[in-house]
């Protein structure tokens, strides 16, 4: 990775360039942002902005550093022992580093799906149900109506209405990713996180969670790690491309895979390494 | 070549052959050998003990220098020293498991207690005894009876410093038992609790120990069948030679109660003095059988519960979960 200083100067003006967008669209920004588990460097300075109400895909080879910056939004990285971050990370304008940031409460405005579904091994409803008791809903028909709602926004309603109150892990894969995504959205987020939320599901189900995930947008800031490029092109509105902890591009998707500026974006999107 | 081989009479294979067969023969003797003494154990016992076994004999209290009568207090204390004793253990031994799995950084001092918890497993159960003597009753009792005034209440042998030493007994199987089932739980459900914004004990409460709590209860169960059957710990620090009536107190002077600052009669103990301390061992040896099964068949059914629950929670891990 030895590139001549100019460069690398060149590249960061150039991706910043890619994105100009309105302040008052923004919704989470970073700046020089580094994080490090112990010795090693697993992101490297990264700037971006993050749009409110688009989906934004971070796409790169495994150990690139993607999931790591989806995580550093709902501060998951803290669970790692000797994880360190420098610079700055804010939602709405609010630094979600700072020492009197409340981390429970970031957790409840930035939701999370992961790679695999986990529900718990309680009832579809209690899955759904289970952050907004932790919020104090104790109420019984509050909560059938958020599980209710949170059920169709995620598109299974339909599908387990009859047998809410059986077991979770008696679904398919697919069902138990979107009931996953019901109960991230059961607390009422405004941030999406998605940490490959497809990519153990065959593509009758991917195809359901991409469709959902163009719904979704509509009313949530979604970020989705992906290492499908199709599904990338697919679902979202911006791109980042990431290679060994850095942001190599930055730019709207379709620009990203029609023009990228850089020729690692280039090779990787067309599959010439990865 | 190879069917060239094949073709000449291979003397050494032969050989091979018989000693294979004779080793088969030795480790299949050596295989069935447990079960051999355990039929043999278990035979004698209920041929000889089964006789006794009678409603009065399971009723009533022992009589004429126990030659004659029932062991019912002794089943009754055994019982209510085993209630107490994991009543005691289970909070301590599942305490300190979630403590070392979900919030200790792993490192020198998680070793150090880990080491701890297996060293206890390793001492013989009459240091237990020797120790719950010296700290509980020497140490802790006497000390109390002089802050609290109480006169001579907690410096003896009673119920409660011989649960106690039991408890410290049995410690060790709670915690690996609970250690397991904790870790038992997947990483993922962890994440996806702390991710909806609980907090780290919320998780605890809400997700990981509903899922663990089948190994939690087979791990107190094999306790209770391990610390059932225990003499050496009780007998310095609570069990006594005779006591015909049961360790009882009523509370305000109208509920009964098991009175944790008595003494009690109990089965194992109860067998040891039969066989070494009475007057007449050979008059007893009937009784001394019936008690032995007695004790056999509680400790086998509580062995039975547990197998019976782990497999219960097994099938329904993962399965429904009704409210």
């Amino acid at each position: 990775m030895n590139r001549p200083e100019t460069t690398e100067k060149n590249l960061k003006t150039e991706h910043k360039s890619g994105v100009e967008m309105d302040e008052a669209l923004v919704k989470i920004k970073t700046r020089a942002l580094s994080v490090y588990y112990g010795a090693t460097q697993a992101l490297k300075q990264v700037d971006m902005d993050i749009k409110k109400q688009a989906v934004t895909a971070l796409i790169g080879p495994s150990g690139c550093g993607k999931s790591t910056f989806l995580r550093v939004f709902n501060r998951m990285n803290d669970m790692i022992p000797d994880t360190r971050l420098e610079g700055k990370a804010t939602i709405d304008g609010i630094d979600i580093y700072s020492p009197n940031i409340n981390v429970v409460t970031l957790r409840r405005l930035v939701g999370m799906v992961f790679q695999k579904s986990n529900p718990f091994p309680k009832t579809i409803f209690d899955n759904v149900a289970y952050g907004p008791k932790l919020n104090g809903v104790t109420n019984r028909s509050q909560l059938e109506e958020i599980v209710e709602r949170s059920l169709i926004q995620a598109a299974i309603w339909d599908e387990v209405k009859d047998r809410l109150h059986r077991s979770a892990m008696e679904l398919s894969g697919g069902q138990q990713q979107r009931v996953c995504i019901a109960r991230a959205l059961a607390v009422s987020p405004e941030i999406l996180l998605m940490d490959e939320p497809a990519s153990a599901l065959d593509p009758i189900s991917t195809a359901k969670i991409e469709e959902l995930i163009h719904d979704l947008k509509k009313e949530y800031t979604i970020v989705i790690v992906t290492h499908n490029m199709q599904q990338a092109a697919r679902v979202s509105d911006y791109t980042g491309f990431f290679l060994l902890g850095e942001l190599i591009e930055f730019d709207k998707t379709e620009r990203i895979f029609e023009v990228p500026k850089d020729k690692r974006t280039e090779d990787y999107i067309t599959g010439r390494f990865g | 070549m190879t069917t060239a081989l094949l073709a000449i009479p291979n003397l050494q294979a032969r050989r091979i052959n018989v000693l294979e067969a004779v080793f088969m023969a030795i480790l299949h003797f050596l295989a069935y050998l447990p079960v051999c003494a355990l039929v043999l154990i278990l035979g004698k016992i209920v041929h000889s003990g089964i006789g006794v076994i009678t409603w009065e004999f399971l009723t009533q209290a022992p009589v004429e220098g126990m030659t004659k009568g029932g062991i019912f207090p002794c089943i009754f204390g055994t019982l209510s020293i085993t209630l107490l004793m994991i009543l005691i253990a289970l909070p301590i031994g599942v305490g300190a498991a979630i403590y070392m799995v979900e919030y200790a950084k792993e490192g020198v001092w998680v070793r150090v207690i880990r080491a701890a918890v297996n060293n206890l497993a390793g001492i013989p159960s009459v240091v237990f005894g020797l120790f719950g003597m010296g700290f509980f009753i020497l140490f802790v009792g006497h000390h109390l009876d002089e802050v609290l005034r109480t006169g001579l209440l907690f410096g003896k042998p009673c119920m409660l410093w011989a649960a106690a030493t039991l408890a410290i007994l049995v410690l060790p199987v709670i915690i690996v038992s609970t250690e397991e089932a904790l870790n038992a739980v997947p990483q993922s459900h962890r994440s996806a609790s702390m991710a909806l914004g609980a907090t780290k004990w919320q998780t605890i409460r809400d997700v990981v120990l509903p899922q663990a709590k089948g190994g939690i209860l087979t791990g107190a169960i094999l306790a209770i069948s391990r610390g059932a059957g225990e003499t050496a710990p009780i007998l310095f620090t609570g069990c006594a030679y005779f006591l015909p009536r049961l360790p009882i107190v009523k509370l305000f002077g109208i509920i009964p109660m098991i009175n944790p600052m008595d003494q009690f009669m109990e089965l194992s103990y109860h067998i040891f003095i039969m066989a070494t301390q009475s007057t007449n061992a050979q008059k007893t040896m009937p009784i001394q059988f019936g008690t032995t099964l007695v004790l056999i068949s509680l400790t086998f059914f509580l062995n039975l519960g547990a197998i019976l629950l782990r497999s219960h929670y097994r099938k329904s891990l993962g399965q429904v979960t009704l409210q």
